[in-house]
């Protein structure tokens, strides 16, 4: 296995797994996901909601939190390395027969993801995408009885307790595999760990990273998203 | 490297497209989900993260506390005789049982809660209403909530002011010591920490009605269902 010098640390060899725009991305998903997750529960279960009985306070934290998810989100795609999320994404939604065998739990050769890394993600995202959509409908709902719903309230508890499950599974393996945290706090993880884990991924030589400049038209779109961010605030509250 | 199939992308529209569909049928599955968990033992049915639990719902923190020591119903308005309750003289009033459902316009429901309390006409023997009166205001002691029901709605058989909730006294985040239960309609009329009643001559918008929602909140007749 190829490894950049520049990333033996303490005499172990280290290879990239995820750069910079993916770290800032997972960081700012896991967090919002811990606050809506908290603030929800606030809302949803009533031996919490008799502790912390500030309904109006919880639920601003929870509609404040859903804006600045999506905003930061859309602001980490729109100035951080589009290139490595596309390549990314195309990972993830690519299974290949090994990959297949991984989901059946047979023993397989994984690439940079292993198949139930790629499962995970794809429902993660397809969840997201539910939460919010729900999340409007709930927020609308008070608003205009027509957009009230058979199904809103069934379909963001299901997400709830379906991306809950998962969530938990996820940090069980992330704890439970020696040296995968390192790749989401550091963005590296051991020659070794990539050998074991990941046998069939070729990471990339690291090319000397050059800065990618921000275009003005990135900055500009950043300002709208900015905006239109404060704009959904102002709205919800 | 073989690249694989983009199975992914199939599987994430699949799974939304699934997830949007129970927009439409995801209300009738919880209530089928519901049915099933009463084939569990009621002491442990609250322990199940679905099916038919309360949502406590409340507008201005914290819950009122309750003292039965100075707590003091006030009925007044369009009445020949004001009264002032304590907690004591509204138990020695007649009690009435029942259980009824209790639902939520906001899709949750729970299924036969037993309620004990004191129906409006026995409420209101004492204070005696005026000719001219034709509803009650509920104030609440989470300000600033409160609704009206007309005395003509709340002379429906299961309408009362209830003091007990399932066998035991009202719980404070049901609205300790008394709320309206009014069971045809959505559970927002139902105004908890009941601690003033005023006599009217006619319905006043209560808190959600300000923010649309309807007046009459029937269940199935009203705010678009």
């Amino acid at each position: 296995m190829a490894v950049d010098p520049r990333l033996v640390i303490a005499g172990e060899p280290r290879v990239q797994r995820f750069g910079a725009t993916e770290r800032h991305l997972h960081t700012i998903h896991a967090t919002a996901f811990s606050l809506l997750l908290l603030s929800g529960f606030a809302l949803y279960l009533p031996f919490l909601a008799q502790i912390i009985s500030d309904r109006p306070l919880m639920k601003a934290i929870h509609l404040l939190t859903a804006v600045g998810w999506l905003t930061a989100l859309a602001l980490v795609v729109l100035l951080g390395d589009r290139a490595a999320l596309r390549s990314a994404r195309r990972e993830i939604e690519r299974f290949d027969a090994d990959d297949l065998l991984f989901v059946r739990r047979r023993r397989a050769a994984a690439g940079r993801f292993n198949g139930g890394q790629k499962a995970h993600a794809v429902l993660q995202a397809a969840l997201s995408l539910l939460f919010v959509i729900s999340g409007v409908l709930l927020w609308l709902g008070e608003r205009d009885t027509q957009l009230r719903l058979p199904g809103t309230l069934a379909l963001h508890d299901a997400a709830t307790l379906l991306l809950a499950a998962l969530t938990a599974g996820h940090i069980f393996k992330a704890l439970s595999t020696a040296g995968s945290l390192e790749a989401v706090t550091r963005g590296t993880v051991s020659a070794r760990y990539a050998a074991q884990h990941h046998e069939k991924w070729r990471p990339p030589l690291p090319a000397a990273r050059e800065r990618r400049a921000i275009a003005p038209t990135e900055l500009a779109l950043a300002a709208l998203v900015l905006a239109a961010g404060a704009a959904a605030v102002a709205l919800v509250l | 490297m073989d690249d694989g199939t983009p199975i992914g992308r199939r599987a994430f529209a699949g799974f939304v497209g699934v997830g949007l569909s129970s927009l439409a049928w995801g209300g009738a599955a919880m209530d089928l989900l519901a049915q099933s968990t009463k084939l569990v033992p009621e002491s442990m049915r609250s322990a199940l993260p679905f099916g038919k639990g309360w949502r406590i719902y409340a507008v201005n923190p914290p819950h009122p506390r309750f003292d039965p020591a100075t707590w003091r119903l006030r009925i007044d308005g369009l009445v020949e005789r004001p009264q002032t309750f304590t907690y004591a003289q509204l138990q020695a009033l007649p009690q009435a049982r029942q259980t009824s459902d209790f639902v939520c316009v906001t899709g949750w429901s729970v299924d036969d809660v037993r309620w004990a309390g004191v129906r409006f006409d026995d409420l209101l023997a004492t204070a005696r209403p005026l000719n001219s009166a034709t509803a009650l205001k509920f104030i609440s002691a989470e300000q600033p909530y409160e609704d009206s029901l007309t005395l003509a709605q709340l002379r429906a058989p299961d309408a009362m002011l209830a003091l007990q909730m399932d066998d035991a006294p009202l719980q404070r985040e049901h609205g300790a010591p008394v709320r309206v239960v009014m069971p045809q309609m959505y559970g927002y009329k139902g105004v908890k920490w009941v601690s003033r009643i005023v006599v009217t001559d006619r319905v006043e918008d209560g808190y959600w009605q300000q923010r649309g929602y309807d007046r009459d909140a029937w269940i199935g007749g009203s705010n678009g269902r």
